[in-house]
């Protein structure tokens, strides 16, 4: 079997980017390793700062899927480099020869309980951002039970020396606030907390999101990181935390604790990165060669990037990558012939 | 509650700690403040198991509070250190067990520290062969006497003549674990169930048959943290301190209070009397405290040991509700008889603790 280019992670980026290699002519494989396409997103429920639903933007985006041969519960297990191009042979039992690779395997979230102090998997209302947008879902979970008292705790795995990752998820500040305005919509009586390190609110609409939060909703944002998590006699927990700014230490019973998972490499990059024989970052992401100029492009001919493949991204960021590898795989395959 | 999560932990923070052989070390200040507790370890690792533990005179002070008070400097505690692994060499052992757990993390960050900066330990070597001649081996193999205990915990239970049990209800003992700061907070790897959820008590207290108790300030410190206590002016902080925790156990009513770290059952023990003295609240059942224990103590009473042996009329709250609770037979008439039936006067009671 003979196809243009095969396209590894059947996230947002990676149908994307099939969709506009299929409208430049050339016949994708989509190969996803779970039993359905989109990734973080198909598990989403609305989007940040215009809370627009994940399952519409997820619609839109599988909605016209002709011509991109989409390979579900299937995984990558060899690729060899011929003298112009690579064989991929995939565990459903096929194979193609392909000129282009494209990479977008995206990430997972950092594994809560890792932060032992926070009591993931301890204590039994402590959850995380992604069990609360399953319960924003309509998933049902007895942790979610009329809580009075909300936290959110920011940076859970990210900007974490002791954790073993010092990037920046990007997202999970205005993944906060816009979980805690939610929240606050269905518990409108509940107080909610956000301890926070300091607030990346860098995208067009965040800030008055984050003030909204504040002004209309009544959001108290704490300066400070959560120390310690415990439960009491009742069964409630017990957060402590530094405020920073006030410069004193706080302990604040609640009924419900929200960890803002942070983004990680997948741990199958590794192996990805092997049989390509192109190298991750310390942080397990894709380096790109050129980060600045082009971070579609690997070091390596035919190989490219796209989306959270090569680090933490927004889904506008992720969507717009997917089209520019696309193109970058267009013009590299008119160049060295298809 | 989730136990399934604390036994994940649990798995992932296990020690391999060798079976025998062992060169012991005591504690300064435990021999004062609770005299027969290193005993007693000896008594149950020897007596009792077989085992082989050292020990030499030649011993000395590891310099940990001199240490911790900024009192001598970091080359000169580790020249100490050097002196005690000197002495283990001499004798022929490599494995190097402690009573103390503010030795227990010293050492722990010595020998990091030497890992991490070879050329301090060379420079520590010279400083040890100027001094005295000494030539030493880095131990092979570093525990607390706790995880010793902890290891052979289900040896002892097998023994047992007593459990952590109600021996009249059959109901478990609620027990509270306190663990030395520097056991496992420093380098969690080091101890039996890491820094947040330590093990090292809590497998002795289900193997004896008692309940553990998780309550909100299971982590905070007992009220020693050495500078809220060796500064004077700060000993109302230190106090403070102790106080939070038994505020934060209460409501969780429990039975006793077992301890790994010289300081905290001392601080736990003592600062009950003067919290009862200061606002006229005590923590246990009619005006009684809540018993503290090391866990040689507790390990000596599931063993039967005799109460006054384990040197219990030591501890300023009284440890009777709880032989009581135990079944533990004891005579109120020897517990203030030391050696030889010798009387030794007893101490005045203090107005708002019930003392037995």
């Amino acid at each position: 079997m003979t196809k243009n280019v095969v396209v590894i992670g059947g996230g947002a980026s990676g149908i994307e980017a099939s969709r506009r290699l299929r409208d430049l002519g050339y016949s994708p494989v989509l190969v996803e390793k779970e039993d359905h396409l989109g990734g973080h997103l198909a598990s989403w429920n609305r989007l940040f700062p215009q809370m627009i639903p994940a399952k519409d933007i997820l619609k839109s985006l599988t909605s016209d899927m002709k011509g991109i041969e989409v390979f579900l519960n299937t995984e990558v297990i060899s690729i060899n480099r011929l003298k112009d191009s690579y064989v991929v042979k995939f565990s459903n039992g096929l194979s193609a020869q392909v000129k282009a690779i494209l990479i977008t395997t995206g990430f997972t979230l950092f594994p809560a309980q890792k932060k032992q102090e926070y009591g993931y998997g301890i204590y039994d209302r402590v959850i995380t951002n992604a069990d609360l947008e399953a319960w924003f879902n309509g998933n049902k979970d007895k942790r979610v039970t009329d809580p009075q008292v909300i936290g959110f705790v920011h940076c859970v795995g990210s900007r974490d020396e002791k954790a073993g990752n010092r990037q920046c998820s990007k997202v999970c500040c205005a993944t906060a606030v816009k979980q805690a305005i939610e929240i606050k919509e269905k518990f409108p009586d509940a107080v909610v907390y956000c301890f926070y390190m300091d607030l990346r609110m860098f995208g067009r609409g965040y800030e008055d999101m984050y003030l909204k939060a504040q002004k209309d909703y009544g959001i108290r944002f704490l300066r400070g990181r959560v120390s310690e998590v415990s439960e009491d006699i009742n069964g409630r927990l017990v957060v402590k935390a530094d405020d920073t700014l006030l410069g004193k230490p706080v302990k604040i019973s609640m009924d419900l604790l929200v960890l803002m998972s942070g983004m990680i490499a997948p741990e199958s990059n590794m192996e990805l990165s092997k049989m390509l024989k192109v190298l991750p970052g310390e942080d397990g992401f894709f380096s790109p060669a050129n980060a600045i100029s082009n971070p579609t492009l690997s070091n390596r001919d035919g190989v490219f990037f796209a989306g959270a493949a090569t680090g933490p991204k927004t889904m506008p960021e992720t969507l717009s990558e997917g089209r520019a590898a696309a193109l970058e795989i267009d013009s590299y395959l008119k160049r060295v012939g298809d | 509650m989730i136990f399934q999560g604390k036994q994940k932990i649990w798995s992932e923070y296990q020690k391999d700690i060798p079976e025998d052989h062992y060169f012991y070390v005591r504690s300064c200040i435990r021999q004062s403040f609770f005299p027969a507790s290193e005993k007693t370890f000896l008594d149950i690792v020897k007596g009792e198991l077989g085992k082989d533990f050292f020990e030499t005179p030649h011993h000395t002070t590891c310099g940990g509070i001199a240490y911790h008070a900024e009192a001598v400097p970091q080359e000169t505690m580790m020249t100490i250190i050097a002196r005690q692994f000197a002495l283990m060499t001499e004798n022929g052992y490599e494995n190097y067990v402690c009573s103390c757990i503010t030795s227990f993390g010293l050492y722990t960050e010595v020998m990091e520290d030497w890992r991490e900066f070879p050329e301090l330990e060379a420079k520590i070597r010279e400083n040890l062969w100027k001094a005295t001649k000494r030539e030493f081996k880095v131990p092979k193999y570093l525990a607390h006497a706790s995880d010793i205990i902890y290891k052979f915990r289900n040896e002892i239970a097998e023994r047992a003549k007593f459990r952590l049990v109600n021996h009249k209800t059959g109901a478990p003992l609620k027990v509270v674990e306190h663990i030395g700061c520097h056991y496992s907070k420093m380098f969690p790897s080091k101890g039996v169930g890491g820094a947040e959820y330590p093990y090292v008590l809590a497998g002795m207290i289900e193997s004896w048959g008692g309940e553990v108790i998780d309550y909100p300030e299971r982590r905070h410190c007992c009220g020693f943290g050495f500078r809220q206590y060796l500064v004077k002016a700060n000993r109302g902080y230190s106090m403070s301190n102790t106080y939070k925790k038994f505020e934060s156990m209460e409501p969780f009513e429990p039975d006793m209070i077992i301890t790994n770290c010289p300081g905290c059952p001392y601080f736990l023990d003592r600062w009950q009397y003067v919290i009862a003295e200061q606002t006229g609240k005590t923590y246990g059942k009619d005006g009684y405290g809540i018993p503290v224990f090391t866990y040689e103590e507790v390990a000596g009473l599931v063993l039967g040991y005799d109460p006054w042996d384990l040197g219990l009329q030591t501890h300023q709250v009284a440890v009777e509700p709880l032989l009581d609770k135990m079944g533990v037979p004891y005579k109120p008439e020897e517990k203030y008889k030391g050696v030889g039936g010798k009387v030794i006067v007893p101490p005045e009671f203090p107005m708002n603790i019930k003392c037995c």
